[in-house]
C-alpha cells in the first residue's frame, strides 16, 4: 500500500522544516511526500534540501499562509 | 506587489549578496567606521544601548543607524515582496536569555560573528579563535537539533505585533535626529555620544543609514545568515549559506587591499585582544546561542524585520545583554577580558546547556 507521508512543518524556524524533511525521505517507503511550511524561507530550504537528497519537487502549492510542496522520489 | 523568482536566494544570488556586504562593510570602515568594524552586529547594538543610557561605557555609545538600516531595510524589502508575516509565541523568553548570552560572548571576544569575518578580512588573526569558537558553538547547536531540540512553533500574530520592532527603530531614528551630536559633546539630549574610542568613529549617518538599509533589503531577499552558513555545513553539508559567508569574506578582503585596510597581524589590532583561549571560548558560547536560536545577529534583525516578534525579543535579548555586560565587567576590551569575562563565558555556556536540554522534544516527527 502506497501512502503520502506528510511533514508538518508550519511554525517551526530553520534548521527545522529541513531536519524533518530530510529525516523522513530517509526513512519514508513512499515515492511522494507532502511537506507543509508557511514561510518562503522554509519553503525554499526545504526545496533545495529535497533537491540535493536525490528527490524532486513536483509542485508547490500556495494556499492562504501556507504552501504545500510535493516532493516525488526520482 | 512583487513576486517573482527570488534571484537573490540562489546560489549565484547569495554569492552576490556576499560579495555586495563585505564591499559596503569595508567602505563604513573607510567612510569613519571603526577598524574592521563596517558592520557588527553585537557592537552596534551594544553602541546603542550606550546611546539610550543602560550602560555608561562612554567610549561605546552612539546610535548606530546602520542597525535602523537593517530592520527597516527587511521592513520594507518583507512588505514589498509580500514576505511580512507577522508571527511569534516560540518560547519568547528562552530566546530573550539566549539574546543576551549571545551579546556577552560576542563582547568577549569583541565581534559577532559578521565582525568576526571582517576581522579576517582586516587581517586580524586573532578572529581565527574566534571563528574556530563560532563553528564549534554552531556545531554544540546541531548536536541539539539533531537530539530533538525545539523551542516550539510559532504562531500567526496581528500586524500590530509584526511592526512593534520597525516602529521601536522609527523612534531610534526619530531619536538621532531630534537630539545630534554635538562635536566634542558626551550628550546631546537624552542621548549619550561618546567622544573617544569606537563609539566616536562612525560614518555619516545618511551613510549608515542608506547602507544600512541595502544590506537590509540584500539579506531579507538572500536569507543571508552567518550562523546558518556554519549550521547548514555542519548539519547537512550544505554550502548554499557558506558561499555567503566566504564571499562576504572575499569582498571586503579585496576592498580592504585596495584601499589600504589589510594589516595581518595578531598584535594592535583594532578594538580586539590577543587573549585566544577566551577569543575562542566567548564565541563558542556567542555561537551556541545564536544557532539554539535560529539565526545569526543580523539574521534576527532581519527576521524581526519581518514580522516575527520572536526574532524581536531576541534582538532587545541582546541589549539587554549589553548593558548587562559593560555594567558588570564582562566585556573585554584590547586589553583583555573583562574582570568578570571568565565567569561570564562559563555561566553563559551554563545558561544555553540549560536551554538547551530543557527544550527536547520527544515526541519525534
Amino acid at each position: 500500500m502506497e501512502m503520502k507521508d506528510t511533514v508538518d512543518a508550519r511554525g517551526l524556524s530553520c534548521p527545522q522544516p529541513v531536519l524533518l524533511t530530510i529525516s523522513k525521505l530517509k526513512k519514508t517507503n513512499s515515492k511522494e511526500i507532502e511537506v507543509i511550511v508557511d514561510n518562503d524561507v522554509s519553503k525554499e530550504n526545504v526545496c533545495r534540501a529535497a533537491t540535493s537528497q536525490g528527490w524532486m519537487v513536483d509542485n508547490v502549492l500556495e494556499e492562504t499562509d501556507q504552501y504545500k510542496i510535493h516532493i516525488r522520489k526520482v | 506587489m512583487l513576486k517573482r523568482d527570488n534571484f537573490l536566494a540562489s546560489s549565484r544570488g547569495i554569492v552576490i549578496v556576499g560579495v555586495a556586504i563585505g564591499i559596503l562593510a569595508a567602505l563604513l570602515q573607510k567612510f569613519g567606521n571603526p577598524g574592521n568594524m563596517g558592520i557588527c552586529v553585537a557592537c552596534f547594538e551594544r553602541d546603542i544601548a550606550g546611546a539610550i543610557g543602560m550602560h555608561r561605557a562612554d567610549v561605546v555609545q552612539y546610535l548606530r543607524p546602520e542597525i535602523i538600516g537593517f530592520g527597516l531595510g527587511a521592513f520594507i524589502s518583507a512588505l514589498l515582496f509580500r514576505e511580512f508575516k507577522p508571527r511569534g509565541g516560540s518560547t519568547p523568553l528562552a530566546r530573550f536569555i539566549l539574546g543576551m548570552i549571545a551579546m556577552i560572548g560576542a563582547l568577549v571576544f569583541l565581534g559577532c560573528p559578521w565582525r568576526a569575518i571582517l576581522r579576517l578580512a582586516g587581517g586580524d588573526g586573532n578572529a581565527l579563535f574566534g571563528v574556530a569558537g563560532l563553528a564549534v558553538g554552531v556545531g554544540i547547536g546541531t548536536l541539539f537539533f539533531r537530539a530533538g531540540y525545539t523551542l516550539g512553533r510559532s504562531e500567526k500574530q496581528r500586524i500590530g505585533a509584526g511592526i512593534i520592532i520597525p516602529i521601536v527603530l522609527l523612534g531610534f531614528l526619530a531619536l538621532r535626529l531630534v537630539f545630534p551630536q554635538v562635536e566634542g559633546n558626551p550628550k546631546s539630549g537624552i542621548l549619550f555620544y561618546s567622544v573617544k574610542g569606537p563609539g566616536s568613529q562612525h560614518a555619516a549617518l545618511l551613510i549608515s543609514l542608506v547602507i544600512g538599509a541595502v544590506v537590509g533589503i540584500l539579506a531579507q531577499r538572500s536569507r543571508f545568515c552567518t550562523m546558518g552558513a556554519l549550521r547548514d555545513l555542519i548539519l547537512f553539508r550544505h554550502l548554499h549559506l557558506f558561499s555567503g559567508f566566504v564571499a562576504l569574506l572575499l569582498g571586503a578582503f579585496v576592498v580592504n587591499l585596495i584601499v589600504g585596510q589589510f594589516h595581518p597581524g595578531f598584535v594592535g589590532q583594532p578594538v580586539a585582544h590577543t587573549q585566544s583561549f577566551w577569543n575562542f571560548s566567548g564565541m563558542v558560547v556567542a555561537g551556541l546561542a545564536f544557532a539554539l536560536a535560529g539565526g545569526c545577529p543580523g539574521r534576527q534583525i532581519f527576521m524581526s524585520g519581518e514580522g516575527d516578534g520572536d526574532a524581536g525579543v531576541f534582538v532587545l535579548g541582546m541589549i539587554a545583554g549589553a548593558a548587562v555586560s559593560h555594567n558588570f565587567g564582562l566585556a573585554s576590551s584590547p586589553a583583555g577580558i573583562g574582570p568578570y569575562g571568565a565567569y561570564a563565558v562559563a555561566f553563559g555556556l551554563l545558561g544555553c546547556l540549560l536551554i538547551g536540554f530543557t527544550h527536547m522534544d520527544r515526541i519525534k516527527s
